[in-house]
């Protein structure tokens, strides 16, 4: 599971360098410029990748975490 | 006067919230460093998000976005939602872990422990503290640039010279002192508190200004679009008046010039390079100290989750702002044009009445004091933590004086930081970056000293030394952050390629900490079985 977190991270940072929209001017529903709604999608996957991450990747015990607390 | 009114009223509410946190202080130094480890997930969530969320976030945004473009969201916001939950996961919970089974309060604690060296101490506690004064400045210095602009024209004749408003070294004084009263009453307990309440007021009424600017600019946009197509004012009025307000912001971004859309002006490899820059949470004095608060591993989980969600919900509609305020439909007068700091207080300001006008200023004072709160609070703690105590032995002084030399050396570095404030600002995303640059370059130290066992102590010097190094080198070369758009260049085969000088600082002190420790001798078993074989 750790590594399909390690792949999922990566890929994160690989989308985050967008070179094909580097020019586009659009606007996303007539209202966002592409990049910036883009980047806005990244930061909703990075939040369901983190979820994946505590929900099955945590690294701590948590019996062992309430023991050492 | 009424937003006058509306912000006294906003900083009493916070002097009472410290003073009521107060009242649960249990007396020991433990308690006020480290709120005895009571934090649970929505605090440390509030904490660590209005931590790292500070003037940068709202006033150097949406000043950014108005200078370079809606780019400035990739550079930072993103990238920083996949990296600082990065952190907070593989460093932020070991540290905890290592925290409360060795007793650490502070960064250096940890690493001398780590490294079995005193040293490190005493050269990493002149570099955090130096490092954090430019992050207090961003808050100090945007703090009074705030207060100046939405109060301009209310005292007329009590300030004259600053256009009737609230001068700004005033208005930076003020923000000082309130944040150092409800630190030193409520201590970490208070500053937690006081932070979550903040960041919770800075998100709704971001949300509320994101709204009145975009329902005004948007009306406006209307209003030009049908009176270039030969409708009366009247008429146009009208069609701004029924449009929803999904029409008016489509109206007020088709007039987003098409430079200020993309990041034509932004070089690939830069922009790649910006992705060091949140490293810096990962040696951020007072983050590790909110770390430390957790009541337990499993209080991370909400804050690893939300951090890019709360990320997104501030800085999109400030990015907005910063892009709209390009169209022209709001009249930018140059002092403001050329200082990129004011153009969100500006608009709100201008567009805002009164009331909501104040509200919405106690919203952005409440990013900008949710991260002086910390800060103050983390170098009290290192200086009688990492200087005086490991000086002297643990019952030398009284849990009533170490608070009070925590506190004391609070208000010296504040005084310090606020007499820089008054010098020729500097705009706050640049020195920003600055700042989080330097921190991002001690991050192989912490990350080394977490998952390498061959980290040795010498290696930890050599990378410090190299980081601080080139650091204070680009910083020279770059004006002491006047140039705005600084860029580190490296030539090769004729090539030359343009990055973040974060790229440099960070490639030195990886190095230096990798080579150097591979030819000194490795650390010894005790440290590495207290560290690894747990």
């Amino acid at each position: 599971m750790n590594r399909v977190l390690w792949l999922l991270i990566l890929a994160l940072l690989v989308l985050h360098q967008d070179n094909w929209l580097w020019h586009d001017a659009r606007l996303v529903g007539g209202i966002v410029p592409v990049t910036l709604a883009y980047h806005a999608m990244i930061s909703l996957a990075a939040g369901a990748v983190w979820w994946f991450a505590v929900r099955y990747c945590w690294p701590v015990d948590e019996t062992e975490s309430e023991t050492a607390a | 006067m009424t937003q006058l009114i509306i912000i006294a009223i906003y900083l009493t509410l916070l002097l009472g919230l410290g003073l009521l946190a107060g009242r649960s202080f249990r007396g020991t130094s433990q308690d006020y460093m480290l709120a005895s480890h009571s934090i649970g997930p929505f605090l440390l969530l509030m904490s660590l998000f209005g931590t790292t969320m500070t003037a940068f976030a709202l006033v150097g945004s949406t000043g950014e976005a108005y200078k370079e473009g809606v780019g400035v969201y990739g550079m930072l916001a993103s990238s920083s939602g996949i990296i600082h939950s990065l952190c907070f996961l593989v460093l932020g919970v070991k540290l905890w872990g290592f925290g409360r089974r060795y007793g650490y309060s502070t960064q250096i604690e940890f690493f001398r422990d780590r490294l079995a060296t005193d040293g490190i101490g005493y050269l990493l506690f002149p570099i955090l503290v130096g490092l954090i004064i430019p992050y207090l400045l961003i808050g100090v210095m945007a703090g009074g640039t705030v207060i100046n602009k939405v109060t301009l024209g209310a005292l007329p004749e009590l300030f004259a010279g600053s256009g009737g408003g609230v001068p700004k070294a005033l208005g930076s004084l003020v923000v000082c002192v309130v944040v150092l009263l409800y630190v030193f009453f409520g201590g970490m307990r208070g500053t937690a508190w006081a932070n979550t309440f903040q960041t919770l007021v800075f998100m709704i009424l971001g949300m509320v200004t994101f709204g009145v600017i975009a329902n005004t600019l948007g009306e406006r946009a209307i209003v030009a679009q049908h009176q270039g197509q030969g409708h009366s004012e009247g008429e146009a009025q009208a069609a701004a008046s029924e449009a929803s307000l999904l029409e008016k912001m489509a109206a007020a971004s088709a007039q987003i010039p098409e430079e200020k859309r993309t990041r034509s002006g932004l070089s690939k490899l830069k922009f790649f390079t910006y992705l060091l820059v949140p490293l810096s949470v990962g040696m951020f004095p007072h983050l590790f100290q909110h770390w430390l608060t957790a009541r337990s591993a499993g209080s991370f989980k909400l804050a690893v989750v939300a951090h890019p969600l709360c990320i997104m919900i501030v800085w999109v509609p400030c990015v907005m702002i910063g892009a709209w305020a390009t169209t022209g439909l709001i009249a930018i007068p140059a002092p403001v044009d050329q200082n990129p700091n004011a153009v969100l207080p500006f608009i709100v300001g201008k567009v805002a009445g009164p009331v909501l006008g104040g509200l919405l200023t106690a919203g952005i004072l409440a990013a900008i004091m949710s991260s002086l709160d910390s800060q103050f609070l983390a170098i009290g703690t290192m200086f009688t933590k990492d200087v005086v105590l490991h000086r002297f032995a643990d019952d030398h002084f009284s849990q009533r004086a170490q608070v009070i030399m925590a506190r004391l050396f609070i208000v010296a570095i504040v005084a310090v930081t606020y007499g820089l404030s008054l010098f020729e600002p500097r705009r706050v995303f640049t020195l920003g970056v600055w700042c989080f640059s330097g921190f991002s370059s001690l991050f192989p130290l912490v990350f080394a000293s977490l998952y390498w066992r061959r980290l040795t102590a010498a290696g930890a010097y050599a990378s410090v030394t190299a980081a601080a190094v080139s650091w204070s080198m680009l910083f020279w070369q770059s004006d002491f952050a006047a140039q705005a758009d600084y860029s580190f260049e490296l030539t090769v085969l004729g090539t030359t390629y343009e990055m973040m000088p974060v790229a440099a600082m960070f490639a030195c002190s990886s190095l230096a900490l990798v080579l150097v420790s591979l030819v000194t001798k490795p650390p010894g078993e005790s440290t590495l079985a207290k560290f690894f074989d747990c």
